[in-house]
């Protein structure tokens, strides 16, 4: 009923031994105490687990930590840490006011991020279906479809 | 929100995986992509003794393109996988076009087309398209594979064809020959959500107009509803006003949707009708679709 786990977790290799039932997101929070990662609805609606795996976004919640054995995991705490893309989301987050109480931010963050490496821009269409699967209950969300424009350069920036 | 206690078990190959369920007896369950399994686990709505994961068989996370042009997709292709793959988009385009009505891409990269399949939602976009796409569904058992087609997999809610010891293998879909345009539409609350009902279209296009014609509602019924009545009228029309009128008033009455909290059987029949027209219309507005 429980058995080995051995994951790279923002570019560590980590050893687990958890339960069979342990949740990706459990493992990160409980076991590795990267808390950044957030459990919302615990189904995957809201989005605020939201994870890479394999450098591609996933409900940490909807994933079991067996299933990560031999895989690359990051988290929100790996963000900023190694490029200017991440940094540029941040930066564009903050300076557009797209968080309040900030508990959705890192699953908006998970999800944004490789959309913002790829150097595509987007229309606001898009934005916003960028967004569509991710729930934040202050904002209103303009913001995070703002922080997302700028920071994928597909608007313009008012200079300050 | 957790799962119940259950034994994990990684399959090595399909004989392994089947093995696995013959030996839990009924008391295990196949685990591909997770995202609709995972929910009735953290819910625990479901309670199985064992998960049998078919996520790393070699070569279940195929998409590829077989004899005579057929699609193949194997139990652990990604809906994100099918949504990208280049010849999904060229020869069968509404698989695409119902994918972006599941869930959100970031389920969709970890969700498989076999697995929604399997799963039977009455609710989902993806069994009412592999009905109107006439798709065969590759069943893996103890003593090898059979094949399944569309309108026998899907028996009642969340249930298909499938024994407690076996599962599915791959999904085959064989673009129809000749002139035909697809079209997905749903309605659904917000984006995303599982549809209210939804319609999977399609037309054969002919210099006179519609040829045959294929039509599936899901969220209709138990299973994916096929709207033989409305096939009829529509087939060799022109497919205007005056056909839809008639096809839609075969679609009402063919259906026998539920009432829930969703909306009301008479709500379910209205909205097929109007999804009928939204497909008739995006139909008419592009005769250069896919030729095999």
């Amino acid at each position: 009923m429980d058995g080995p786990v051995v994951t790279t977790v923002n570019g560590v290799e980590r050893a687990c031994h958890v339960d069979d039932r342990t949740l990706l997101c459990d493992l990160l929070r409980d076991e590795l105490r990267l808390t950044g990662t957030k459990i919302g609805c615990g189904h995957g609606a809201c989005g605020s687990c939201t994870v890479h795996v394999d450098g591609v976004p996933v409900r940490s919640c909807l994933t079991l930590a067996a299933q990560v054995d031999g895989r690359e995991v990051e988290t929100v705490e790996s963000l900023g840490t190694d490029g200017q893309a991440s940094h540029r989301l941040q930066e564009a987050f903050h300076r557009n006011h797209a968080l309040q109480c900030g508990f959705c931010t890192p699953g908006f963050l998970m999800t944004l991020s490789p959309l913002v490496a790829s150097g595509r821009t987007l229309t606001e269409d898009e934005a916003r279906e960028a967004v569509s699967g991710n729930l934040c209950r202050c904002t209103g969300y303009e913001a995070i479809v703002d922080a997302l424009l700028e920071a994928t350069g597909s608007v313009e920036v008012a200079g300050d | 929100m957790k799962p119940a206690a259950f034994e994990y078990v990684r399959a090595e190959s399909a004989e392994h995986a089947v093995a696995e369920l013959a030996r839990w007896d009924g008391d295990a369950t196949v685990l591909a992509g997770g995202q609709s399994l995972l929910p009735l686990l953290n819910m625990r709505l479901a309670v199985p003794g064992a998960l049998v994961d078919i996520g790393r068989i070699p070569g279940f996370g195929r998409v590829a393109v077989g004899d005579g042009g057929t699609i193949e997709i194997g139990a652990a292709a990604t809906q994100a996988a099918v949504e990208d793959d280049v010849e999904v988009a060229a020869r069968v385009p509404l698989l695409r076009a119902a994918l972006g009505h599941v869930a959100h891409r970031e389920i969709r990269n970890a969700g498989t087309v076999c697995g929604s399949l399997a799963h039977a939602d009455p609710s989902a976009e993806l069994p009412a398209v592999a009905v109107t796409l006439d798709a065969e569904f590759v069943v893996r058992g103890a003593d090898g594979t059979r094949t399944v087609p569309a309108d026998a997999f899907f028996t009642s809610f969340f249930t298909t064809c499938l024994e407690e010891d076996e599962l599915l293998e791959q999904v085959r879909i064989r673009p129809p020959s000749g002139r035909w345009f697809g079209a997905f539409e749903e309605i659904a609350v917000r984006r995303g959500d599982f549809a209210v009902v939804g319609l999977a279209a399609m037309f054969e296009m002919t210099d006179d107009g519609l040829g045959q014609v294929r039509l599936t509602a899901c969220g209709a019924g138990p299973v994916p509803q096929r709207l033989r009545a409305a096939e009829v009228v529509l087939t060799g029309s022109d497919g205007g006003p005056e056909a839809l009128r008639e096809a839609a008033d075969a679609a009402r009455g063919e259906l026998d949707p539920p009432n829930d909290l969703h909306g009301s059987a008479d709500y379910r029949r209205a909205q097929v009708a109007v999804l009928l027209g939204r497909a008739l219309d995006a139909s008419g507005g592009d005769r250069t679709r896919t030729e095999v």
